[in-house]
């Protein structure tokens, strides 16, 4: 189990390589000079130069990309361009918003898709099996703005329910932050709840056509016991898989949705700091982001491997 | 004489069996009434991409200052926006935009990705750890913003966004490959055609290409989806198409504007999204399931 978990995070730490160099040479294309940027058009010349020296943008791009990564290991993602601020800090002030909402939103998908998953596969061609087939498939094909839109229109300007936008940490005012929170939430855990909802449904599915469901209710048990003890518990494996693309997913889709609600989160400041040519942010926030996906899946890789021990030897 | 009827016969017998599962896979494949639903609306939409100019009633782009975010009516059946041009005609022709970014961007995502998945697979060791971790990589990057981090570097408009979201999508199609090639690597046939001095890229060609085809089928009908949807997140962000062309995503930011007085203005384009998206993923799990040989056809 250990030379597992050691082979897994050697694989992780060479993947977030990787990202640092796709990263690092996408950005490179970037047209226009970031010290001029920094600077204005009225800069001299000179300045400009100074700026590039300052900045090491004279160097060589293998010597830049190493120093990078050297000062992102410590932590030291560089100085935004365009807000003149250390890139770590600017981060750090606005993870935590993405991460409240992510994490609500996952959970909100998980707790709602995985038991209409687990009811479509017992009512397998029911009326409650269409129903939740149908809103899963919408679900993927909704783009999370356009839902956005919709429930903006609805409940905060026809009904009046929540705030339009805004956001409040839940330390300072939980009712006013819950309240403006439910909407985002929601639309971003839109398409993952239809997700969980149907690969649950495939996978028990799967499952409940097996001998060893069969034996299991032909010697009595309750159905309720085998759908949780039998069925459900080898279902589960590709619903936690499920969970590493999921991640993903909302992570990639707070851009809108910070976007749509006004929330200062990683999302919206991926959105400025491209808009503003602001790379060295931009290349900042995809490593985080990068690292928080990664570390995700190897924690998911892990616990499954606990869970089984096929796994681990492969 | 006997040699060239039972010849003869085994063609007519191949033959027959061909059909047969041609019409077993049609069969299943149509026995839903979503699915053909759901190739009427892909029919279409690709209709109304083709003839744009033909079935629009207005010119997208004429603005016509009298007709200033008119309500929906005969004449506008969605209304118009805030430059007065007809939404209905601007969502016909977002449809160009939604189906030229569709089919190029899964192309060259399948392209390479198949060749990089192909080559993984076959080549194995450090080639195929180097691709695979690469893949990992990009992967490790939600889609969408390793789109966005494209889209930064080359700038917006109809040829970046294709290209860029080709690139994203790629990992998918390399994964794919891989394991189908290490999975066909291991049949008895290909072992015995290798063992007979068949050459790596002529087996790879010859035998692993064809056996992929079903989950490849699957896997393109799908992204299509994931490519409109994601054209509508970048146009939306106003990272993707350029205004004036018409594309759904940017006609939903738009329409935000005006939101209180004219929501018809951002529903409409979104319901196009939702309805082609619907389309595709439902026209893809059908086929799957009809392509699937475990399934032998059934339901």
């Amino acid at each position: 189990m250990i030379a597992f978990i050691i082979r897994r995070l050697l694989q992780t730490v060479i993947v977030l390589f990787m990202v640092t160099l796709i990263v690092f040479s996408i950005l490179q294309v970037l047209p226009g000079d970031p010290a001029r940027t920094l600077l204005g058009p009225e800069a001299s010349p000179e300045q400009v130069e100074q700026i590039r020296e300052e900045l090491g943008l004279n160097r060589p791009l293998a010597v830049q990309y190493i120093t990078w990564v050297e000062h992102a290991f410590q932590g030291d993602l560089g100085k935004s361009i365009a807000i003149k601020e250390d890139v770590t800090g600017i981060i750090g002030e606005h993870l935590p918003k993405t991460m409240y909402i992510s994490f609500l939103s996952m959970v909100l998908a998980i707790i709602i898709g995985v038991p209409a998953g687990i009811i479509a596969a017992i009512k397998r061609g029911g009326k409650m099996d269409s129903l939740i087939s149908v809103v899963s498939n919408v679900g993927m094909a909704v783009p999370a703005f356009w839902l956005a839109v919709l429930c903006i229109y609805f409940f905060s300007l026809k009904l009046g329910w929540f705030p339009v936008q805004g956001y409040t940490s839940p330390f300072d005012d939980f009712w006013l932050s819950t309240k403006q929170v439910i909407m985002p939430v929601i639309c971003l855990a839109f398409a993952a709840l239809a997700s969980f909802a149907r690969q649950t449904r495939s996978a028990m599915l799967e499952v409940i056509m097996q001998d060893f469901t069969r034996t299991a209710r032909s010697k009595g048990l309750k159905e309720g016991a085998i759908i949780i003890r039998h069925t459900l518990k080898n279902a589960i494996i590709p619903v936690i898989t499920l969970v590493g693309l999921q991640v993903r997913n909302i992570v990639g889709s707070t851009i809108f949705i910070e976007q749509v609600f006004n929330i200062p989160g990683m999302g919206r400041l991926v959105v400025q700091s491209v808009f503003n040519q602001d790379f060295v942010v931009v290349q900042g926030c995809v490593l985080v982001i990068a690292i928080i996906v990664a570390l995700t899946n190897l924690l998911i890789d892990i616990s499954y491997g606990f869970a089984d021990p096929r796994i681990r030897i492969k | 004489m006997t040699i060239e009827i039972i010849a003869s016969e085994k063609v007519v017998e191949q033959e027959v069996k061909k059909t047969r599962n041609t019409q077993r896979f049609l069969r299943v494949f149509l026995a839903r009434k979503t699915v053909v639903a759901s190739l009427a609306i892909i029919f279409i939409m690709i209709i109304c991409a083709i003839f744009a100019p033909l079935l629009a009633p207005y010119d997208p782009y004429k603005q016509d200052y009298a007709q200033i975010l008119a309500d929906p009516s005969l004449a506008h059946p969605f209304g118009t926006d805030m430059v007065g041009r007809d939404v209905l005609s601007r969502i016909i022709y977002g449809s160009q935009a939604a189906l030229l970014v569709g089919i190029v961007s899964v192309a060259i995502a399948s392209v390479i990705g198949i060749i990089l998945g192909l080559v993984s697979g076959y080549a194995g060791g450090l080639v195929d750890a180097l691709i695979m971790r690469a893949m990992d990589a990009l992967m490790a990057i939600p889609p969408i913003i390793l789109a966005l981090v494209f889209v930064a570097a080359f700038g917006g408009g109809l040829t970046n966004v294709m290209i860029t979201l080709g690139l994203s999508l790629v990992p998918t199609y390399a994964r794919l490959m891989r394991g189908q090639v290490l999975a066909i690597r291991q049949a008895d046939y290909v072992v015995a055609q290798e063992l007979m001095g068949s050459t790596n890229i002529r087996n790879m060609i010859k035998h692993v290409l064809p056996n992929c085809i079903s989950p490849l089928i699957v896997l393109i009908t799908l992204n299509f989806g994931v490519a409109i949807l994601a054209e509508a997140g970048l146009s939306f962000l106003g990272l993707g198409i350029v205004p004036p062309k018409a594309a759904w995503g940017s006609m939903i930011n738009d329409g935000y504007k005006y939101l209180l007085s004219n929501p018809i203005l951002s529903f409409a384009p979104g319901m196009a999204v939702v309805l082609v998206v619907v389309a595709f993923n439902i026209v893809g799990d059908a086929l799957r399931d009809a392509l699937d040989p475990r399934l032998k056809g059934s339901l």
